[in-house]
């Protein structure tokens, strides 16, 4: 690593509190002008708010049950689309939500982060649920890699989509590589209604809370709302620091662009804490990984 | 036993599903291109429900409540739609549908009772969509999850609408829902019927209530529990095969017309859109 790209990932030294942008919206199913005017208005209004970053939830160009459309709306994150939106963003960073058509014609269910004039790193889903209600694996091609990358001012992050939240290992590889800043993005439909509130926002309430303490690291989720096909998408994005206290959470069930303020200084304070991060013991993760394999694939 | 028999297996935060329902019917009414709605109000647990979140989410000005008595329908019906109408100061126009279903059935004199029964409810349907032109709304549709799961309901008739709001709860759940929103006493308190002819009741044509079905239907259908776990909970077996049965045989309902395929893309199985396409 450059020294440049060090110094770059010290979240911690950042000289003033940073300021997050959770932009939760309901794009229109299968409209990306739409949606792309939606996104340059929500930036607008993230940048009145001196935002830092403004994040856009899963599929936020497209809509969620793309189904058959999936090849019409592709784009590449190098096209006009995200052009426009990173012109938009001027000195703020942005995380976007798309669907990327490789050079060999597979679908991602993508998110990237653009900063400085340009897209630093794209996430290609990895885990797309394809059981009950979800069908993701007919229509999206899995991403291969759980990478974090280095920012201008939020350190070290990773983004994960929806699903990938779900799975540990997602988790443990992102802390491995040494995150600050968590990100997911979520299109998460409400189901189970007998509690306070929809029973699955409890869970990602949950799951965030419980990562944010374990990674040593502040948590993002960012959810959209609106509905498609009866599917009510329940919004309460999130930022989570790395204590696991709520900073922010956007209202339920409507639209909002919710602000979340980080104070850079906890992630030290809480890593001298509870230093779980430093404790990892990735070798020894690695080695009974490796006889893990030799047994269930290798014998 | 399993600690999720000792639950309330049905229980609702009915402000909760007020809310999502609301904002439900209001995105699926604008996303269509319209700002209206048509609900067909028989004074029943389910109709009226349906009218009471309509009237919330859209305002009531933008309701039309049609009442459709036959001749049978009971002094119930009228007098607990009415209480509906006046509650919420929805719009109302009654059609009554005895002279066309008297004109056809003049020609089949000896037709069943049930062929009665689902003519009343078709033609109750073709009045809501020309009322559905008329007033320039979409229809709400009223069938419950027991009803569409124990296949009881009229297809193309009482089951038919442009959206449903009530479509994933128990008919038990609509009773907290009704409570809750304010539904008239009256309606909570009495037996649900179709009101299809004198003195029926869905219990007595069913053979079971709907407390009692709705416990094994939650277990069945959501929790996924087996045959074998289901009897060893204490439900009785013909009961239990009797419900597997019923939601099996009328899978057909709940379902658009089955294509023969011939083609590369056939609607449905590999031609597949979002019923809210490009909305």
């Amino acid at each position: 690593m450059s020294p440049a790209a060090d110094e770059a990932s010290a979240l911690s030294g950042h000289p003033r509190v940073l300021r997050v942008a959770m932009a939760q919206i309901a794009p229109k199913l299968g409209d990306v002008p739409h949606n792309l005017a939606l996104h340059v208005e929500q930036i607008e209004a993230a940048r009145r708010q001196h935002a830092d970053l403004v994040i856009f939830p899963e599929l936020s160009l497209t809509g969620y049950f793309v189904r058959d459309m999936v090849p019409d709306l592709a784009i590449s994150p190098a096209g006009p689309e995200i052009r426009q939106l990173i012109d938009a963003a001027g000195p703020m960073s942005l995380v976007v939500g798309f669907i990327e058509e490789s050079p060999h014609h597979r679908f991602h269910n993508a998110a990237l982060w653009a900063e400085g004039g340009q897209v630093i790193h794209v996430h290609r889903k990895v885990y797309l649920p394809t059981y009950g209600l979800f069908d993701e694996q007919r229509y999206f091609a899995a991403g291969e890699r759980l990478m974090a990358f280095d920012t201008a001012r939020f350190g070290r992050v990773g983004i994960l989509i929806c699903e990938d939240f779900w799975h540990l290992s997602a988790a443990a590889i992102i802390q491995a590589e040494e995150v600050d800043l968590l990100l997911c993005v979520a299109n998460s439909p409400a189901r189970g209604v007998d509690g306070p509130k929809v029973r699955v926002a409890e869970t990602y309430e949950q799951l965030a809370t419980a990562l944010a303490q374990m990674l040593g690291a502040a948590v993002i989720v960012v959810n959209r709302v609106g509905f498609e096909d009866g599917l009510c998408f329940w919004g309460g994005s999130m930022a989570v620091g790395p204590d696991g206290r709520t900073i922010a959470q956007a209202a339920m069930l409507d639209p909002a662009l919710a602000l979340a303020e980080f104070d850079p200084g906890e992630l030290r304070r809480q890593r001298l804490i509870s230093p779980l991060a430093r404790d990892e013991r990735l070798l020894l993760t690695i080695e009974e990984f490796h006889r893990i394999k030799r047994r269930r694939y290798e014998q | 036993m399993s600690s999720e028999l000792s639950e309330n297996l049905l229980k609702i935060n009915a402000e909760l599903v007020a809310e999502i329902l609301c904002r439900f019917i209001a995105a699926e009414i604008h996303r269509a291109g319209f700002q209206r709605v048509v609900v067909g109000l028989s004074g029943g647990i389910d109709s009226s429900v349906v009218t009471f979140l309509c009237a919330r989410a859209l305002g009531p000005q933008n309701v039309l409540a049609v009442t459709m008595p036959y001749k049978t329908s009971s002094e119930a019906t009228r007098r607990d739609s009415q209480a509906v109408i006046e509650r919420l100061g929805v719009r109302t126009v009654d059609v009554p549908i005895a002279a066309q279903i008297d004109a056809y059935f003049s020609q089949f004199p000896d037709a069943a009772q049930l062929r009665l029964a689902n003519k009343c409810a078709r033609e109750r349907m073709t009045v809501l969509y020309d009322q559905s032109a008329a007033f320039g709304g979409l229809v709400a549709g009223t069938s419950n999850k027991s009803e569409l799961l124990l296949g009881y309901g009229t297809q193309f008739g009482d089951m038919a609408s442009a959206i449903n709001p009530i479509g994933d709860l128990y008919k038990t759940q609509l009773y907290d829902l009704a409570a809750h929103l304010g539904v008239p006493e009256a309606i909570l308190a009495k037996e649900p019927t179709g009101d299809l002819w004198v003195g029926q009741t869905d219990a007595g044509e069913l053979g079971f209530s709907y407390a009692e079905v709705d416990r094994l239907l939650v277990l069945l259908v959501d929790r996924r529990w087996r045959r074998t776990e289901l009897l060893q909970a204490g439900f009785a077996t013909e009961f239990v095969d009797r419900v597997t049965t019923m939601i099996r045989r009328n899978h057909y309902k709940r379902r658009m017309p089955v294509i023969a395929k011939l083609s590369h893309r056939t609607m449905d199985r590999d031609f597949r859109y979002a019923r809210d396409w490009g909305t």
